[in-house]
């Protein structure tokens, strides 16, 4: 089974740079992050500068993907939520239409509930706009370039 | 699938050193991150076990610069490679654009090798694709040791489709980036295929 190819269109990108943003303020989060199940970061807000970003979006869908072999083998659909209870730090995580992972890092100055509520509003908000980026994948309108990519170009990059 | 982000222009691949246990695929992935420009990489990620053994996997992610136009970066994975983490093999090789196998050299790891080359076979027919037809590299690892095959008789056991192939000692670096170079080069040619 081959697995739909997500690329991100502009108008999309802002939408849900906007979510995001929207969620680390009325979540009063630290950090939140919306990485895809391979682990590519997609979207990021707050207190990123001193942080593997990279790292933690790939810890964080390895993370997801063996909560999910756990699910099956449980036979249950999924953990559409999951939470991690740190001492200073916690994270709420929340699958968007099984496609993308919404990650809220936070620590005592809000509470779990409050994240919780904002994050599931906020989840609600981007799989509308995960539907709408669903429907343009066919669409053309975007060229790569990467046909004109010669066997020397690649050897060049590994001579730097 | 590469992930694409139209908007910051950025293009990103998943790429997945598998094989039997202790053929060397963390070395592979450690070698390469070492040597490779210090601006232009994140940090290396490793979840061992107690016995430095992959438990989950390993990461390492890897700036190109610009491809195309577009900033290009190549995720490096690893899985674990003993016999009962099956389930976690397939969680990593889930979306890889390209699989570099390494077999170990070694007489001995024989079995190991077509065990683990068989489940990779039936991965690839799980997502409807074959040996040849995906983006694949075989790295014949730890030449240097006594005992081993030679490349006729491992290239028999896990490359009778003839995917471009390498004689390697990952410790040292021999044929390590010549084997990710020629993966690079067919995950490229794949995606202007799809154009």
């Amino acid at each position: 089974m081959a697995e739909q190819q997500l690329v991100m269109y502009e108008e999309e990108f802002v939408q849900i740079q906007a979510v995001v943003d929207r969620l680390l303020r009325d979540a009063m989060a630290k950090v939140v992050m919306l990485v895809d199940m391979n682990g590519q970061l997609i979207a990021q807000s707050g207190e990123t500068d001193h942080l593997d970003v990279v790292g933690l979006a790939v810890l964080t869908a390895g993370n997801v993907a063996a909560t999910g072999g756990i699910a099956r083998i449980l036979r249950e659909n999924g953990f559409a939520i999951q939470f991690h209870e740190g001492e200073k730090a916690n994270i709420y995580t929340f699958l968007v239409s099984n496609r993308l992972i919404l990650e809220v890092v936070f620590d005592a100055r809000t509470s779990p509930g409050l994240v919780r509520l904002r994050l599931k509003k906020a989840g609600e908000a981007l799989a509308v706009i995960l539907e709408a980026l669903s429907r343009k994948q066919n669409q053309p309108g975007f060229d790569l370039h990467f046909e004109g990519i010669t066997d020397e170009d690649i050897d060049n990059l590994f001579n730097d | 699938m590469p992930h694409i982000n139209v908007m910051t222009r950025e293009i990103s691949f998943k790429v997945v050193y598998c094989g039997p246990g202790l053929c060397g695929k963390t070395t592979n992935l450690r070698y390469i991150h070492e040597h490779w420009n210090a601006g232009h990489k994140g940090k290396m990620i490793e979840l061992p076990t107690e016995t430095e053994r992959t438990l989950f996997f390993d990461f390492a992610p890897l700036d190109f610069g610009e491809i195309g136009g577009l900033k290009t970066r190549f995720q490096l994975f690893t899985v674990p490679g003993q016999v009962f983490y099956r389930e976690t093999r397939q969680l990593v090789l889930k979306g890889a654009d390209g699989i570099v196998f390494v077999a170990d050299s070694q007489y001995p790891r024989m079995d190991s090798n077509e065990e683990a080359f068989y489940e990779l076979k039936e991965h690839l027919q799980g997502l409807g694709r074959t040996l040849e037809d995906f983006p694949l590299v075989v790295q014949y690892n730890k030449r240097d040791l006594p005992a081993v095959a030679t490349v006729e008789e491992l290239r028999e056991l896990v490359n009778k489709s003839g995917v471009p192939d390498f004689e390697a000692v990952a410790s040292t670096g021999q044929n390590v980036f010549e084997t990710f170079k020629a993966l690079v080069k067919l995950v490229l040619a794949e995606l202007r295929k799809k154009k």
